[in-house]
């Protein structure tokens, strides 16, 4: 990443080019910042249901936040996506532990097959109305499972955490390991997993951001609304405006009718539902970027 | 993949002795692959399976075996709807649009590689990753805030310039600018790290030798970094193309309203209005309409992939 930056002496033509550069870029930079900054403003101001720019609240209040802390659904919610979400990511990164490790070994017979039967799976699907049946047929509509099961190998991932077992970890050390006696679960248990701690981790980053922002096998699978991930009491307040009106009953005094509660909660709702991702967003910011990296290599 | 030669050569008695020994020494890793290959039998073989319930009747009460097959009732149905050419032309047209942003990634990138104003570069970068973690729902919904008539933020920024105040969500034009650019508004940054760290990898003798040589930015772009660009290049096109007619759905969805169905009915959302959304669902119908998009997905991908191997000897396979 680290280019040498010497003093090169620039001639009129970078000069140019370096100023459009620079005013493109501080351009690129307001448009995404601006309407980000525009939320989090907004979600703080009573007043947001009128026409403005600014980015000062121009009524500052926390009304918008005390709507979403009475809105029951929303903490259901977001419990459901919190479970979903470590489940999720256990479940996907054992499946797909137990498949990359076999493949990665060289004396595993039968890793051929198996290899081929993963890539089919990346160029070929059954497409939603047949998976949809099949998922109904085993009984998991309406469970949990419909949601966190079916994606949970990754044959991208699968093959980017094999490629990590073959190239970073020496073979060296499972002949050393073999010499002591130490078999395979355990040595894929106390010396593979331990040294591969950087990829599993972008991995489960990825899919815990995956898994957090979905909405749509919850859509389909999930009819009991204690069971819906926050995305879709999101989808409900935002997109298709439907509140549930008994979590007004006892509050119509303080807080108004349900479209104006809806207006009130509108933005500092988002606010809520991204502030997970948000807060976690510097830290892993790099094991994203690196995980892109990773990725790429075996592309 | 290595091709095991050794079960031909050995007599088969021996073969199958081979075959216990290796099964009792490598026994856990058996038992391991045994979940994965689980999880691919349920859910992505069994669903493969069930593709033939596009060339039969199916009915719930029979099941997918038992139902009667109607070979290609389906796909004609398809074809004779009134509506098929107005949902093919939405669905090629939303997304060769969103191709035509594929360059921009790539400009960004070279942007953010020639600045030295290294610590600007630095935050604009990390700005610009941020819309990626923003969910698809709250995607949408800021969408649809922005450009609403009365409260929007968009309206609001226009109107300083003394435009009239204008309900984009409802007018059929503005969709796909809406749905292109904001996608471009999400992923752009994001999907640039790529070329970012495929450009530090150029060798800086070249460059040195070429401003040397007195070459320019624009010339040193030209003959070093879109030439050392071209294969990451060629791979994100073909696998831009491969999913093309697929991607997007999950937002085309939840950005649809009345007003705008004439342009934002894509096959997608199509299959899914015809069966999971409908008070009758007619599984198989669906089913043929989404195979029916599978094959020229899988058909999109093959031409690509050729097209780039010819021209720039990079592909796929």
């Amino acid at each position: 990443m680290h280019r040498k930056n010497k003093l090169t002496r620039y001639n009129w033509a970078d000069r140019v080019f370096l100023t459009v550069d620079f005013i493109v870029l501080f351009i690129f930079f307001l448009l995404i910042a601006y309407p980000l900054l525009f939320i989090i403003s907004a979600s703080f101001d009573s007043a947001n249901s009128t026409l403005s720019a600014s980015l000062i609240p121009r009524q500052f209040s926390l009304e918008g936040y005390r709507a979403v802390f009475e809105y029951e659904y929303i903490w259901i919610g977001y419990r459901n996506s919190l479970i979903y979400t470590v489940l999720y990511v256990v479940i996907s990164l054992t499946v797909t532990i137990c498949c990359a490790y076999p493949l990665s070994r060289d004396d595993f017979k039968g890793r051929g097959i198996i290899m081929v039967m993963c890539l089919i799976t990346m160029y070929f699907s059954g497409g939603l109305i047949p998976s949809y049946l099949i998922i109904n047929s085993i009984g998991l509509n309406n469970t949990l499972w419909a949601v966190v099961l079916p994606g949970a190998l990754s044959v991208y991932n699968m093959i980017v955490i094999r490629t990590y077992f073959r190239t970073q970890i020496p073979s060296e050390l499972f002949e050393s390991a073999q010499l002591d006696g130490c078999g395979n679960i355990y040595y894929l248990l106390r010396i593979v997993l331990p040294l591969s701690v950087p990829i599993l981790a972008v991995i489960a980053l990825f899919n815990a951001v995956g898994m957090w922002n979905s909405y749509f096998s919850s859509m389909i699978y999930l009819q009991d609304r204690n069971k819906f991930p926050l995305q879709l009491i999101l989808r409900e307040i935002l997109i298709t405006n439907t509140l549930d009106p008994t979590t007004l009953i006892g509050n119509e005094g303080l807080l108004g009718t349900l479209m104006e509660r809806k207006n009130l909660m509108k933005y500092s709702v988002i606010v809520v539902a991204s502030l997970p991702v948000m807060i976690a967003y510097p830290f892993v910011q790099k094991y994203f970027v690196k995980g892109i990296m990773i990725g790429a290599i075996k592309g | 993949m290595v091709k095991e030669k050794t079960k031909i050569i050995s007599p088969k008695g021996l073969w199958d002795q081979r075959v216990v020994k290796e099964v009792r020494r490598n026994a856990s890793l058996y038992v391991l692959v045994a979940i994965p290959i689980l999880f691919l039998i349920v859910f992505s073989y069994a669903p493969m399976y069930g593709v033939q319930i596009a060339f039969k009747d199916y009915r719930p009460s029979r099941g997918i075996w038992e139902s009667e097959w109607v070979g290609l009732r389906y796909f004609r149905q398809f074809l004779e709807t009134p509506n098929f050419w107005k949902i093919l032309w939405n669905t090629i047209s939303l997304n060769l649009y969103g191709l035509l942003t594929f360059p921009l990634g790539i400009i960004f990138a070279l942007l953010v590689n020639y600045l030295p104003l290294r610590r600007f570069v630095k935050t604009v970068q990390m700005v610009s990753y941020a819309p990626n973690f923003i969910s698809t729902v709250v995607m949408v919904s800021m969408i649809l805030q922005f450009f609403d008539a009365r409260t929007g933020l968009f309206n609001a920024f226009t109107g300083l310039f003394g435009m009239e105040a204008v309900n984009y969500m409802g007018r059929p034009s503005a969709f796909a600018h809406i749905y292109v650019w904001s996608g471009v508004w999400q992923g752009l940054g994001y999907g640039s790290i790529i070329y970012i760290s495929a450009l530090a990898n150029v060798s800086p003798e070249l460059h040195e030798a070429a401003i040397v040589d007195g070459a320019t930015i624009m010339k040193r772009i030209w003959h070093i970094d879109l030439p050392s660009l071209l294969p990451t290049i060629s791979i994100l096109l073909i696998l831009r193309c491969g999913s093309m007619l697929a991607t997007g759905f999950e937002k085309i969805l939840l950005m649809q309203n009345p007003m705008n169905l004439s342009v934002s009915e894509v096959i997608d959302t199509y299959v899914y209005k015809q069966s999971l959304a409908a008070a009758l669902p007619q599984y198989s119908y669906s089913a043929a309409v989404g195979l029916f998009l599978a094959v020229i997905n899988l058909c999109i991908i093959i031409l690509v992939n050729y097209i780039t191997k010819w021209l720039t000897k990079n592909s796929l396979w």
